[in-house]
């Protein structure tokens, strides 16, 4: 089997000089396909993610884009390599219009966005509305939807969401992740890290479960939804 | 009573005054809150780039004052504004790599960064006496007035004369222009709105690939272009004297504060706030009263709520009111 197109293979590693907080994690992604990154509270979710990104020291491991590794690069690197991250709080300019927003996330970009621009203004159509209002008075689904907006101004190939549904009600939240799934239907792979766990695996291709910055149980979605060992330890209920 | 001489007379000593006043505020303020946005600290060290500023300004003026270059009825400084502007971006650039960059790099606290400004204000202080002298120095050339006192009494035949002197009617033009050049580079230039978005969230902007260097440089060179000018025009209106920058620093940061740090529109809000409160709380009102108020109500006193020499006081009380009441400043910026 080839490898997949976006690898964090068996990271370790943590914040500055602290301790490991990852032990040997592997996460992948794949083109076009949607990975989640679930699991309880502590379990280094979001620093799986963000060692991916390269916002922390991967001491063992290594990440690789494409084949090429990255290990080494910067976040702001990553993101000329088509890498493109939406964090979980702080990520919007609050203070500017957003068409504005949108217009700094196709910064590093020399041609034209104007067609980026229309295709998130179709896939949020709320955004062409409100798009000379400030990002900053919008409500938290709006907010949201400007967020991964400027993240896919950069035309990138990997999106990696920090719990994109964090603070939004449910029904805004089926209807991102509506957004998510079309997102990856062009191609782009997507990687992100879930509370809503239940939710998050129905609409995933792959799903990985941690536990304590280990790999606990790796499998498809619906694989992880119906294992009755993830079920019972983390999903909960019956 | 006489509402017409009143009102002639609050022109001419109170409202011109501190609208040029406040104009030259206003551009000091917008500098410093430039400079607090993307960088993130006090530069305390702005009252004395001014006067750095003008000093280049005004050795490049008697330059050509010498060789006979001059503006005709507008005074040469604003030939040799470009000057002056140029030297301080340099001077400033280069402080930035000697001195704040190293800071930058460490991710020093603010505090340090202002404590380093302060040091970087000494420096300055020290270059521009050594070059120029700590004495008061003239360069204004030029007309001298647009309106003057003699020629409106004559023309409207009001026992209240108006002057308008040319350096204020300058200082408001310039003004004018400099600031709207500026709010267009901010909302619609793509280097403007990179340095918005970086004083926003600085995270999200390395995120978005915008280079934090770059914006540093260019917000150097924004706050060069404002220091100088509002240096320059402020020696214009009344004379250059390096001491006086000095102390220029406690209304320019009133001012800031007051619109709110970081926001720049509020910057110049604040820059006339503090010039109008100045100004009023200083002025003896005793002629525009005897001139508004029936002849049996006329004030025997000078009716002057505060001497000249405590209008520095003014600023600093109203900075501590702001502080406590309104921490973040009338249009909503940073915390202090």
């Amino acid at each position: 089997m080839s490898e997949k197109y976006l690898i964090g293979d068996k990271m370790s590693g943590g914040y500055g000089r602290g301790p490991n907080i990852l032990h040997g994690c592997t996460i992948a992604c794949d083109k076009g396909e949607i990975a989640v990154i679930v699991g309880p509270n502590g379990a280094g979710k979001s620093t799986a993610m963000k060692a991916v990104f390269g916002m922390l020291d991967v001491r063992e491991g290594a990440v690789r884009l494409g084949g090429e590794d990255i290990t080494g690069l910067s976040p702001q690197a990553r993101v000329g390599k088509g890498m493109a991250f939406v964090p979980q709080t702080n990520n919007i300019f609050t203070s500017m219009t957003v068409e504005e927003n949108l217009e700094m996330g196709a910064f590093l970009r020399e041609d034209d966005m104007k067609d980026s621009m229309e295709q998130v203004y179709d896939l949020f159509p709320i955004l062409k509305d409100k798009r000379r209002q400030a990002a900053g008075e919008l409500s938290g689904g709006q907010r949201q939807q400007v967020a991964v907006g400027r993240a896919l101004m950069t035309q990138p190939t990997v999106l990696m969401l920090d719990e994109p549904t964090a603070g939004v009600s449910p029904i805004v939240m089926d209807e991102l992740f509506d957004r998510i799934i079309e997102v990856a239907r062009t191609g782009i792979s997507i990687l992100m890290v879930e509370q809503n766990a239940r939710q998050a695996l129905e609409i995933a291709d792959t799903g990985y479960v941690l536990v304590q910055g280990r790999n606990a149980h790796t499998g498809t979605g619906k694989d992880l939804l119906e294992d009755p060992e993830v079920r019972r330890t983390f999903l909960g209920g019956t | 009573m006489d509402l017409l001489n009143a009102f002639v007379a609050l022109l001419n000593f109170v409202i011109i005054p501190a609208t040029a006043y406040g104009s030259q505020l206003a551009l000091g303020a917008l500098g410093v809150t430039l400079i607090y946005g993307i960088l993130r600290f006090s530069n305390f060290a702005h009252g004395d780039t001014m006067a750095f500023g003008a000093m280049i300004t005004i050795l490049v003026t008697w330059m050509f004052q010498a060789i006979g270059i001059s503006l005709g009825p507008l005074p040469t400084a604003l030939l040799a504004l470009p000057f002056g502007i140029a030297a301080t971006a340099g001077m400033m650039l280069l402080t930035d790599r000697w001195v704040y960059r190293f800071y930058r790099a460490q991710k020093a606290k603010p505090i340090i960064l202002v404590m380093a400004s302060l040091g970087v204000m000494f420096v300055l202080n020290g270059i521009v006496r050594v070059i120029i002298g700590p004495g008061e120095q003239q360069f204004n050339d030029g007309a001298r007035f647009i309106i003057n006192a003699r020629d409106f009494k004559e023309m409207t035949g009001l026992s209240e004369g108006l002057a308008f002197r040319s350096s204020q009617g300058i200082t408001i033009v310039v003004t004018v222009i400099a600031v709207a050049a500026l709010f267009w580079f901010l909302n619609r230039t793509r280097t403007g709105k990179s340095m918005r978005a970086y004083s926003d969230n600085e995270d999200l902007a390395l995120l978005s690939g915008i280079n934090p260097e770059k914006v540093v440089r260019v917000t150097w060179i924004l706050a060069a272009i404002l220091a100088t000018t509002a240096g320059v025009l402020y020696g214009l209106d009344k004379a250059f004297k390096p001491f006086t920058y000095f102390q220029l620093l406690l209304p320019i940061f009133a001012s800031a504060i007051v619109g709110g740090l970081g926001n720049p529109l509020g910057a110049i809000a604040g820059g006339y706030i503090i010039a109008f409160s100045e100004v009023t709380l200083t002025y003896a009102w005793k002629k525009v009263l005897t001139h508004a108020l029936p002849e049996s109500m006329a004030p025997d006193g000078l009716v002057q709520l505060l001497s000249t020499d405590y209008k520095y006081a003014v600023s600093f009380t109203i900075l501590v009111i702001v502080l406590i009441f309104k921490p973040y400043g009338l249009f909503r910026g940073k915390a202090v």
